[in-house]
């Protein structure tokens, strides 16, 4: 029910967002506030580990989210001390009641999943996900959560997946845009496996784990060209996916790319599509164009929109996409990607607003219909 | 359009092609384990000389790392950018719906039953027509 | 057997107008043998090419990483009747390209040998010397159509300068070749020298697509493992390369430097340019050596070349992005002998105004390379 010109409250009793339509905001950022906190959810082995070796006092703070940068936090949305994120309060004041949000996806960006120890890395995901279960979902009925995973090592993710399923409030599986080898590959499809098994779409994240050289051309200088370079490293992870037959393989699974942009998705569609027609033989089992498997599986967050100065423009991209399935409402809270409760440009306000904002995430998470 | 005698039908082994011109036309003739086709020599993409591409088998997989190869020698392979082609109907693998080459009929015939088809410069000028031969004409 | 029709949304839409002449960007000619470039070369390092190859940071010491779906890289049908790789046949290359596709003059930008990527850094000098000049001796000399390129090695920057201090003086180079793919991101200050030489030469720097610099070509995101992969990964690494130039303040140090992107398609650059001014606002900060929007920046310094042309799902869309860029930066190149080859006949799908169609065809590139008076 669509009450458009009534006050927040009212569009509140009407179960509707601020923009008129109920809203389901597929990232945001819950953040632990120390590595001490997530203590009472190791056993006794690794609580004595990480106290003897000083590793609860470690920050794990992400290389692509410095706590302290701009990106990782509007100004008004930052706790005064305390790490963007981690205040649950001013989360549910911020991102859930100013928005009206129905639900959230909670994605939380804890460096624990690049440890190179793998069992560490393993032990940190199930704490994380303890953590958010606990002190997070537990508190607020419209929090959903992507499972963290280990992802380096796939047959300890899947028992991290096989742990948390039975609790539906996990919609879906986390990943990172730079890891040791692109998505596609087929060490991982037990991991997409257990997603297909239990309807989960795998959200792949902003970020990486800086193994190696965010480009294929070296080590850049600055944050803002691994911000920006991210968008390239997430076109690789599609052809990845398309390339390998992920899609073939798992014709149910869908990929959410989170805090990816979208207005790039034309240009790559049109180029993978021109390639595969020439060099479909090496990749048979890809037997319709890319941009067709895109529209079908891939789902993408609206944060950032990094948007073009006319929005006739912006028009013509969401034109050039070809679906109104794809884009899915997101505010990306804390990380600073616009003022105030500006979060939904205006070209995805008119027709397509209850799509973006509401029914694309309903049909791409599976569980957020059967919990209704 | 009109029949044109363009290549005697032992010229052609299951497996090749020969280049031919009717009415100031390019065309392909591909014989297909024994069958013939014609396809107009101009890739419906960019304009390359189709049929100086590879004939090749159609590549298939039921699932990724699967890997078979059916229909050898049935359809063309663009020698630029690799467009695969049905022979028997020009079709674009890719894009069946909206992508064809030009595709010309074919026939065989005896040389006793050429009778008119036998008449025209080209066919002087190429070969006499005997009535013991078969011939393989295509329709321009 | 039926009778079909042509009726194909990609029919190839054979412009009326006539036939305008063409400035092609990006042609690659090929040595019949390694041995064409010994007389270029010092004993010392024909014997070190002979001996142990030019292979890079890659597994193969002869083949490329990922093989391609047709021999040399090339159309199955320009290998010459006479013997030899594609590309390495002058008349062929005439008879088949230069004289019926109406080429008024073609750009050479030769690829073999991995000359701008050797680790041995005095061999790859020698290496790209050599090339440089097999092309004005081999190639420019005896075809008037054709200019050249300066090939360097960026990672050895006392030998680019002192390269390209060298080549300016003859005109027939109308550009500096630079691989995209370097060590670092080729906007770092490590390489600003190689930027000043070129700007006191007066030539536009020429990135080709293609470099080995050691990291996986999958753009951070690791060893990628499909040719068809690879083909596409040459454009995130143009990208990069774009950030790296703009973001590092190159144009600030050298407003005039101009860069010529070739091979790596345009119609991303847009979205990249949207992305990066809003983002650069959000890390301003961080990077105080930047005055102006960073699209203006890209908007002053960057040429792009058409192949290989972008297609989208509605044709009209290619004029848009065209619109978005600006038109006097779109410069056609058609990479023969290369597979992805495009005919100046075929290559657009949409009707484009004929002042558009002039400018991309030859205008662009006869203001940027100077090619009026040569």
């Amino acid at each position: 029910m669509v009450v458009a010109d009534a006050g927040p409250r009212q569009q509140a009793k009407a179960g509707n967002s601020i923009f008129g339509h109920p809203a389901i905001d597929c990232d945001i950022h819950p953040a632990v506030p120390n590595t001490k906190a997530l203590l009472p959810y190791f056993d006794d082995y690794w609580q004595e580990q990480l106290l003897t070796r000083g590793i609860d006092r470690l920050s794990f703070s992400m290389s692509s989210y410095p706590p302290n940068a701009p990106i990782s936090a509007r100004p008004d949305w930052r706790p005064k001390g305390a790490r963007p994120g981690s205040d649950f309060d001013m989360l549910k004041s911020q991102a859930l009641d100013a928005f009206g949000t129905r639900y959230a996806i909670c994605n939380v960006l804890f460096g624990a999943s690049a440890l190179h120890s793998e069992d560490m890395a393993a032990v940190f995901s199930t704490a994380l996900n303890e953590w958010l279960a606990r002190e997070w979902l537990d508190r607020d009925p419209r929090l959903r959560a992507s499972i963290v995973i280990p992802t380096e090592s796939p047959d300890l993710a899947v028992e991290e997946i096989e742990r948390r399923a039975a609790d539906k409030r996990f919609v879906q599986i986390l990943m990172l845009a730079m890891g040791d080898k692109p998505l596609g590959r087929r060490s991982f499809w037990p991991i997409y496996r257990a997603a297909e098994k239990y309807g989960l779409p795998i959200g792949v994240h902003a970020g990486g784990t800086y193994r190696q050289a965010p480009t294929s051309t070296g080590w850049p200088s600055y944050f803002l060209e691994d911000y920006v370079n991210l968008s390239g490293a997430f076109e690789s992870q599609l052809l990845s996916l398309i390339s390998e037959g992920v899609f073939a393989k798992f014709p149910d699974l869908k990929f959410v790319f989170a805090e990816s942009g979208f207005c790039w998705l034309p240009a790559f569609m049109w180029r993978a599509s021109k390639t595969w027609r020439g060099v479909r033989t090496e990749i048979p089992w890809v037997k319709r164009a890319p941009a067709e498997i895109i529209r079908d599986h891939i789902r993408v967050t609206i944060q950032p929109v990094d948007a073009p100065p006319d929005p006739a423009q912006l028009d013509m991209v969401i034109e050039q996409i070809g679906s109104d399935r794809m884009l899915m409402f997101s505010t990306d809270y804390p990380h600073w990607q616009f003022e105030g409760t500006d979060a939904l440009p205006a070209p995805l306000a008119g027709d397509l607003a209850r799509k973006v904002l509401h029914d694309n995430a309903m049909e791409t998470y599976t569980r957020l219909r059967e919990g209704r | 359009m009109s029949w044109h005698v363009v290549a005697k039908v032992d010229e052609i082994a299951p497996g090749q092609s020969k280049m031919v011109s009717a009415r100031g036309r390019e065309i392909g003739v591909f014989n297909v384990n024994g069958d013939f086709f014609a396809l107009a020599n101009k890739c419906p993409h960019e304009g390359a000389s189709l049929c100086k591409g590879r004939v090749i088998g159609l590549a298939e997989s039921d699932e990724p790392g699967h890997y078979r190869l059916t229909r050898k020698g049935e359809l063309l392979r663009c020698p630029w950018h690799g467009w695969e082609f049905d022979i028997r109907t020009g079709q674009s693998w890719c894009d069946p719906v909206h992508t064809k080459v030009k595709a010309y009929s074919v026939m065989v015939e005896s040389g006793d039953k050429l009778g008119d088809k036998s008449k025209g410069p080209y066919v002087a000028e190429t070969f006499a027509v005997s009535v013991e031969d078969n011939y393989i004409l295509v329709d321009v | 057997m039926s009778m079909d029709v042509l009726e194909p949304r990609t029919r190839p839409v054979r412009e009326r107008q006539s036939k305008l002449s063409v400035v092609d960007c990006d042609i690659h000619p090929a040595a019949k043998s390694a041995l064409e470039l010994k007389p270029y070369m010092p004993q010392q390092w024909w014997e070190h090419l002979t001996t142990f190859g030019s292979g890079v940071r890659q597994n193969f010491s002869e083949t490329l990483a990922y093989p391609r779906m047709q021999a040399e890289v090339s159309r199955v049908d320009a290998w010459p009747p006479s013997g030899g790789p594609p590309g390495s046949d002058l008349d062929f290359m005439r008879a088949q390209h230069l004289d019926p596709n109406n080429v008024e003059r073609g750009i050479l930008i030769p690829l073999r040998m991995n000359a701008g990527s050797q680790r041995n850094l005095a061999f790859g000098a020698a290496l790209c010397r050599a090339i440089n000049e097999w092309q004005i001796e081999t190639w420019c000399r005896k075809e008037e159509r054709l200019r050249g390129s300066i090939q360097v090695s960026a990672d050895d920057v006392k030998f680019s300068v002192a390269e390209i201090e060298r080549c300016a003086a003859d005109p027939t180079y109308v550009q500096v070749l630079i691989p995209p793919r370097n060590l670092e991101p080729l906007g770092r200050e490590r390489y600003w020298p190689i930027f000043e030489a070129a700007v006191a030469a007066n030539r536009p720097i020429a990135m080709h697509v293609g470099g080995v610099s050691g990291s996986p070509a999958g753009a951070g995101t690791g060893t990628i493992s499909y040719y068809v992969e690879e083909h596409q990964s040459l454009v995130q690494a143009m990208q990069a390369v774009l950030v790296s130039l703009v973001v590092e303040g190159v144009f600030e140090r050298f407003p005039t430097l101009k860069i010529v992107m070739v091979e790596a398609g345009f119609a991303w650059l847009p979205a990249l340019s949207w992305r990066l001014d809003t983002q650069w606002k959000r890390f301003k900060a961080e990077v105080p050596q930047l005055k102006r929007l960073p699209s203006e920046y890209i908007r002053e310094h960057f040429w792009f070349t058409t192949q290989p042309i972008e297609e989208p799902e509605r044709p009209e869309d290619l004029d848009r992005i065209i619109d978005w860029i600006g038109e006097d930066r779109i410069m056609f190149s058609t990479d023969y002998p290369h597979w992805d080859f495009d005919d100046p006949n075929y290559v657009f799908k949409t009707r484009m105004s004929e002042t558009r169609r002039r400018k991309i065809f030859s205008e662009n590139a006869k203001t940027l390379f100077n090619l009026r008076d040569a």
